[in-house]
């Protein structure tokens, strides 16, 4: 008879080999490949060399270091403004929306169910300068030229990304706030807070872990982000992910594009680390 | 007892809200109004209903084969990760077993890599391991970055089943797996399908990550990407997003229902 004890291995060992293979196997592959000598599409067969001299060029190019600079901070700008712009949302429907909570929840998800690309691309059919509102303006006699609305722009990719990513932001933080006791928010009404004080000094508190990690899960895409840079931003929009994607397809140049991705991905390691300390988990879900 | 409703900020978080669901539904607004318009612009005034985007979907064989890539693959990632979320949920909250932390940090990782990192790293895996890229690969690929979707919803649910429903089930002569199969399966049933769903979701839009890895053919949203630049195209290509609009909504409405039930 197969016991608990006996089960365990057919439990942990398909999705252990799974993902060794498919997760950690690529991740130290492309680490390899960062730290090898030469240039172009080389070949695993090819001999390796180890040394620094990617991370040397790109460090070393101002120009891929601002990209960097520029992506991260552009990031930033979207992460903190989609979950400062989820946040009312996930209050409201923690809050203030009652029985009809999940039906306004779907509601707000069922546009994230629709492609990413076309919702981008409806944008553009409104905004571009043959775009609907264009051509509604200048049918009703209020524009002579059509006016270039924000388009193929660093803003351009920045309001696009913001605004794909509101309705998924607003989940941890609904989740997070739904966890807080109620009667805490009593208790704090019952010793004399008034309506804002309590929202900052019990309702922020208890909802920050649901709001850091909006802001990861939106952070963490953004800053490897080259499909919408590439729709919106025209040519002053790229990010640095395109450039990595460039080193693979357009100019190989697979151990110098490994380097590139080794650097986002350390960088974005430091980031969640240090925000996950600086934002006890534990502490504040216990 | 003084209701905590009692006093409240008067910030009108309802206009807000609403504004924001107009926000979002805009697009897709268009989006359908554009497919049944006579013109290949999005001009006013509009120049005529027509139904011809729709029919020339079906005769659109590249554009069909596209769309069912993207269902193959999606079936495929989402049972994948959907099996591998399950065993792990399973493994880490009923056994105490050295590498318990790192199975649970392998399954929730891959959503901290950036996908254009776990894309170029996975093309550098298929090129030593010389497998030629295909639908193959993008689900393999899917598979991974689905994972962490289908174990965080999995453990959420296991996480409020109680135990002892699996210890009876022992004690009455049931083996380990017999238990499994028939007391926390079927417990689990409609989380598993709501879980599946998201991962399916989730491999159906993805495209950052397929573009390294399709072969010469493509998934819809890498089709769709390609034919971007052809502004004759866009009324067809709109047409079949709107269908697949609605069978997507569809979807994630069951989706959402199913784990509202579950919970």
């Amino acid at each position: 008879m197969l016991g608990r004890r006996g089960t365990l291995k057919f439990l942990v060992g398909p999705p252990s080999l799974w993902l060794a293979l498919f997760f950690l196997v690529p991740l130290v592959l492309i680490a390899a490949y960062s730290l090898r000598a030469g240039s172009g599409a080389i070949g695993p067969s090819e001999p390796w060399a180890p040394s620094l001299e990617h991370f040397r060029e790109v460090l070393g190019t101002p120009a891929f270091v601002r990209l960097l600079g520029v992506s991260v901070l552009m990031a930033l700008v979207i992460a903190t403004g989609a979950t400062l712009l989820a946040y009312p949302v996930a209050y409201f429907l923690a809050f203030r929306a009652g029985r009809r909570a999940p039906l306004f929840l779907t509601l707000l998800l069922v546009p994230f169910a629709v492609s990413y690309l076309l919702r981008v691309m409806a944008w553009k059919l409104m905004l571009g300068p043959e775009g609907g509102i264009n051509s509604l303006l200048s049918t009703l006699g209020l524009t002579a030229e059509p006016i270039g609305l924000l388009l193929y722009s660093r803003p351009a990719v920045i309001i696009t990304l913001i605004y794909i990513w509101i309705p998924f932001a607003a989940l941890p933080i609904y989740a997070a706030m739904q966890r807080i006791d109620r009667s805490q928010l009593e208790a704090a009404a019952d010793l004399g807070a008034g309506p804002w004080s309590r929202f900052w000094r019990v309702t922020v508190p208890l909802s920050l872990p649901g709001a850091l990690l909006t802001f990861f899960m939106v952070f963490i895409p953004t800053v490897g982000e080259y499909v919408t840079p590439a729709l919106v931003g025209g040519t002053d929009g790229i990010m640095y992910g395109n450039i990595i994607g460039g080193f693979f397809t357009r100019s190989a140049n697979w151990p110098m594009g490994s380097a590139m991705a080794m650097i986002m991905l350390a960088l974005t390691l430091t980031l969640v680390v240090v925000g996950v300390r600086v934002v006890n988990f534990r502490r504040v879900t216990a | 007892m003084r209701a905590v409703g009692v006093g409240r900020t008067r910030v009108p978080l309802g206009p807000f809200f609403v504004g924001m669901l107009v926000l979002l539904y805009l697009p897709i607004a268009v989006l359908f109004v554009f497919s049944f318009n006579a013109g290949t612009t999005l001009s006013f005034p509009l120049r005529g209903l027509t139904f011809d985007w729709y029919a020339a979907v079906l005769g659109d064989a590249a554009l069909l084969n596209a769309a069912r890539n993207s269902l193959v693959v999606g079936v495929a990632a989402a049972t994948i990760a959907t099996v591998i979320g399950c065993l792990v949920a399973v493994a880490v909250l009923r056994f105490r077993f050295r590498g318990r932390r790192l199975l649970l940090a392998l399954a929730g990782l891959p959503l901290v890599v950036p996908f254009v990192v776990m894309g170029v790293a996975f093309f550098l895996l298929f090129v030593a391991i010389d497998l030629p890229r295909s639908l193959l690969t993008v689900a393999a690929g899917h598979s991974v970055i689905a994972t962490p979707y289908a174990t965080l919803i999995l453990i959420a649910r296991l996480g409020g089943l109680d135990p002892a429903l699996e210890d009876a089930s022992m004690d009455l002569g049931a083996t380990y797996p017999a238990t499994l199969h028939r007391v926390v399966l079927p417990l689990m049933g409609p989380t598993l399908v709501s879980a599946w769903l998201t991962c399916f979701i989730v491999s159906f839009d993805e495209i950052a990550l397929a573009i390294f890895l399709v072969g010469g053919d493509p998934t819809f949203p890498v089709f769709l990407y390609g034919q971007l630049r052809f502004a004759q195209r866009l009324p067809v290509l709109v047409a079949m997003a709107v269908l697949l609009m609605l069978a997507t909504v569809a979807l994630a409405v069951v989706a959402l229902r199913l784990r509202a039930r579950s919970e």
